[in-house]
């Protein structure tokens, strides 16, 4: 048997065991679901703003006497 | 402002309304790749979750459709990954109820077994090319790649399924 005949008999193999679904209608509305997925989510911080975070107080802690530059420039 | 202009711009009656459009579409697409009703409606979930984290990224003027059919083949093909780890055959929800009696059960089973077994990347594109008979272009627009590609895939899938389905024949023979 060539290559290209076992390859059609595997593909009407496939169809025969696994047909393609008729029915794809959605049964109900999913908003609901959505809507409690967007209320789970915590508001999460960037990892990059706690990096900067945790440099400025590594300056801060390593340089007291930057504060009131910090301060006068905020 | 039109709708997607406010979609991107993070407005959640805007993101109701394309939700309340697309969802039956995005629905129908998933459910015929994982072939599971429930797991479906969940990865319309998150196509949705994920479409709404990234409404930042939206241009006004692309095709929502194809961007929305593009993040649930992502959502699908993440979901096929990690269902490939488990090791339970699932019940799939067409061949349950329509299978073919000229086909013998055992063979239907083991073409079954070697299915599941398939790559991700190789199982979702013969879902769509082999079984659910998508054209390639529209397939390879959904997962990003070229028609090409796809079609490299699908021949990859079925000699995986040849080969699969020739050893689990030699072990049945042998026992």
């Amino acid at each position: 048997m060539s290559n290209e005949e076992n390859n059609k008999e595997i593909k009407e193999l496939l169809q025969q065991a696994l047909t393609p679904l008729k029915d794809t209608e959605l049964r109900r509305d999913l908003w609901p679901q959505m809507l409690r997925k967007l209320d789970e989510q915590p508001s999460r911080v960037p990892w990059f703003d706690w990096a900067l975070a945790g440099i400025l107080g590594a300056t801060l802690f390593l340089f007291p006497g930057a504060i009131p530059a910090l301060l006068y420039h905020l | 402002m039109e709708l997607l202009e406010r979609f991107a711009a993070g407005d959640l009656e805007a993101f109701e309304a394309l939700f309340r459009a697309h969802q039956k579409e995005v629905y129908a697409w998933i459910v015929r790749i994982v072939r599971d009703r429930g797991i479906a409606e969940d990865l319309t979930v998150e196509t949705f979750w994920r479409i709404y984290k990234s409404r930042s990224r939206f241009h006004p003027d692309g095709n929502f459709r194809a961007w929305a059919r593009r993040i649930a083949t992502n959502a699908a093909l993440d979901h096929l990954r990690a269902a490939r780890r488990e090791t339970e055959l699932p019940e799939d929800l067409a061949s349950a109820a329509t299978a073919d009696p000229a086909v013998g059960r055992e063979t239907r089973e083991r073409i079954k077994q070697a299915f599941f077994q398939l790559p991700a990347k190789y199982r979702l594109v013969a879902t769509l090319a082999l079984i659910e008979a998508e054209p390639y272009e529209k397939i390879a627009e959904a997962a990003g790649i070229s028609a090409a590609l796809v079609k490299v895939r699908v021949f990859r899938a079925v000699r995986i399924l040849r080969k699969k389905l020739n050893s689990l024949s030699a072990e049945v023979g042998a026992k």
